[in-house]
């Protein structure tokens, strides 16, 4: 077995456990915690692509994933300003309890 | 495959799960911490260097300790011991699971046409820090600069959105 | 017969896992640095503190430690003893396993930066291309463990700590890397050794050191000065500070736990330390040509241990600072001039070798420095008490 499919494998799964905690929990900061798993198991995808690849020395997954990185970091940071935001508002952070358009 | 890649996985794979899967906020960023920690050591294993350390640079040191902050300054005055799933698990996990499912049939039925592991195994990269920066500052300098311009707006958006408001307009 | 006291640790290395099959060689070289390392300094650590009581004493006009041995410098034993002799006594309502967890993660990440470290010629433990990123990247891994110390122990002065260590911790990070940017670009790589190969050099007998030049002294300045912060020391040491909040983030450690985050302190400290001699001074070369029959081991080791002085005689001299002093202070003053350092060493490099680079970059930095501090550092009117509560 090609130790590329491992990897691949790797990926997929934390990708379906970022996914199963973003769409299951019910705190705002839960639901970044699974969006910040899947972005790294598209990293981690994107590596094994550039090491088991055709062209390792054209740069291109190992570039995409540092700005992919530069940029999850970034939503990161706007999306946890929002959650502390809405907190001050609501008091909480239950998304269950964020169904008011109105504020 | 080696034994340091299923120690590595698995290490990656505990995190993750605990991270979605325990009751205590901190705890899960915590576990999300060591989730973060064995993908950089897999980035390594892979000999993406710069990759494996900036991932610790931004996630643990950056990115970690912002959600920690989040958590604490979020928290609700009493600690909520009833469940922390929402209405309807079910179909989140239903759908997560089609997905890996979906996924790993695509991997596993590609995995034929691969080249065996040890038919001619792939030379790793050499790949310098040099490099990276003749790409960056070459092939990748248009993304290197909205990336720039991309990270500004976030730092200026977020302290902005983050802010407390000024007395009079509440 | 000098080389052969320069190169000793590594010749005895070698005979030593000749003994062994060809396959295991490598990896037992590596572990037997490892074992040198958490030797070396432990032992430093127990030399530094003694010397940092009996220092401090002196220069609060009174006698450090005296009673356990010969002027006290059995000290450091008795503690030793005194600390894993006594009751570790862990809150009843604390989170037992990231209470314990906490010190044994700050000294395996303050132990893992000296792998990149040249402590001696040919004497790295490992050899990364990507040295500098390494030791930054683990450094941040550091205020982690702050936090995770201060939020375990359930108790608010812990938390309060903690989170004012973690703020201070971030906020001096990005001018330490930045301070040390100058080096790298200058010397175009991110390797450690390649750092010191550069500063090898010397014409007239003296060294080639990047300390020596406007860019490099300013550069070294503001490294000791973020890497103060980094590390928690006083004038930086707010968050531990032991007249305000009992002691901060480790209030509810005792016995060996607490000897546990005072190891990690300081052997951070020295790890820092070791990188600042690093990219600065040359690392383990020695200041004369002519002191070069010296070993090169002994002059890193001698650097270290004279930024460690420099930290005690900081220690006992100035006054604490506020935390939002603190946080002004690496913002809006310290950040800029790092950025100027960066156009200070990349114009030194432009300008050719000559006199007049010296008396440009020289006066760019020092209309920097005093316009930053007139104008960026003025304190803020005094008006009306105003009250912010937390919400």
């Amino acid at each position: 077995m090609n130790p590329l499919t491992g990897y691949l494998l790797v990926a997929a799964l934390l990708f379906s456990i970022g996914l199963a905690g973003a769409l299951t929990r019910r705190n705002a900061i839960l639901v970044l915690i699974g969006i910040e798993l899947m972005l790294n198991a598209a990293n981690l995808n994107l590596i094994a692509f550039w090491r088991y690849g055709p062209h390792p020395e054209a740069l291109t997954g190992m570039m995409f994933a540092i700005f992919s990185i530069a940029v999850a970091a970034a939503e990161a940071a706007v999306g946890l300003g929002l959650v502390i935001n809405i907190h001050r508002h609501a008091h909480t952070t239950n998304l269950d309890q964020m169904n008011r358009m109105k504020g | 495959m080696s034994l340091v890649f299923y120690i590595l996985a698995a290490l990656t794979v505990a995190g993750a799960l605990a991270a979605v899967l325990l009751k205590n906020t901190v705890h899960c960023a915590l576990a999300l911490t060591a989730a973060f920690a064995g993908l950089a050591l897999l980035f390594l294993s892979l000999d993406a260097q710069f990759a494996g350390f900036a991932q610790i640079l931004v996630y643990i040191g950056a990115v970690a300790i912002l959600v920690v902050f989040a958590i604490l300054l979020t928290r609700d005055s009493e600690t909520p011991k009833d469940t922390v799933y929402g209405p309807r698990p079910l179909i989140g996990l239903v759908a997560a699971a089609g997905i890996f499912a979906v996924l790993g049939w695509a991997v596993l039925r590609s995995a034929a046409a691969l080249p065996h592991e040890n038919a001619s195994p792939a030379a790793a990269p050499n790949v310098t820090v040099m490099d990276i920066g003749n790409a960056l500052m070459g092939r990748y300098v248009l993304p290197l600069e909205i990336v720039a311009l991309l990270l500004t707006a976030a730092l200026i958006g977020a302290v902005i959105v983050a802010m407390h408001e000024k007395e009079g307009a509440r | 017969m000098i080389e052969k006291a320069d190169q000793i640790f590594v010749l005895l290395g070698h005979w030593l896992v000749s003994f062994l099959p060809v396959w295991l060689q490598q990896p037992v070289l590596v572990l037997l640095g490892v074992v040198c390392i958490i030797v070396t300094f432990p032992a430093l650590f127990a030399i530094t503190v003694l010397l940092e009581r009996k220092g401090l004493g002196r220069m609060q006009n009174r006698y450090g430690p005296n009673r356990v041995g010969p002027y006290g410098i059995f000290q450091p034993v008795a503690d030793g003893i005194k600390s894993l002799t006594k009751e570790d006594i862990v809150p009843l309502n604390a989170d037992a396993v990231v209470h314990f967890l906490a010190p044994v993660f700050l000294v395996v990440v303050v132990f893992m930066g000296y792998a990149i470290l040249p402590i001696g010629r040919n004497m790295t433990l490992v050899n990364l291309d990507a040295g500098i990123l390494f030791f930054f990247a683990i450094g941040a891994s550091t205020e982690l463990s702050v936090f995770m110390a201060g939020w375990s122990s359930r108790n608010k002065y812990s938390l309060l700590g903690a989170m004012r260590a973690v703020a201070q911790m971030i906020s001096y990070e990005v001018p330490l890397l930045m301070s040390s940017l100058a080096v790298i670009m200058m010397t175009g790589s991110l390797s450690p050794n390649r750092i010191v190969d550069a500063q090898n050099q010397y014409t007239f007998g003296l060294p080639h050191w990047y300390v020596f030049t406007p860019w490099g002294l300013a550069g070294f300045i503001l490294f000791a000065v973020a890497g103060t912060a980094e590390t928690n020391r006083s004038p930086f040491d707010l968050p531990e500070g032991e007249s305000e909040l009992v002691a901060g983030y480790f209030t509810e450690y005792s016995g060996f736990k607490f000897a546990l985050f005072f190891l990690g302190e300081y052997v951070g400290m020295m790890g820092i330390a070791g990188l600042g001699a690093t990219l600065f001074l040359g690392g383990y070369s020695a200041p004369l040509e002519v002191l070069g029959f010296v070993p090169s081991w002994f002059w890193f080791i001698a650097k270290v241990m004279v930024a460690m002085c420099f930290f005690i005689w900081v220690r006992g001299t100035l006054p604490r600072l506020r935390q939002d002093q603190l946080m002004n202070f690496a913002w809006k003053f310290v950040l800029p001039l790092t950025l100027l350092n960066l156009f200070d060493a990349a114009l030194w490099r432009f300008m050719g070798p000559g006199l007049l680079r010296w008396f440009v970059c020289s006066a760019i930095l020092l209309v920097a420095y005093v316009a930053l501090a007139r104008i960026g550092m003025t304190r803020e009117k005094f008006g009306p008490r105003s009250y912010r509560y937390a919400e």
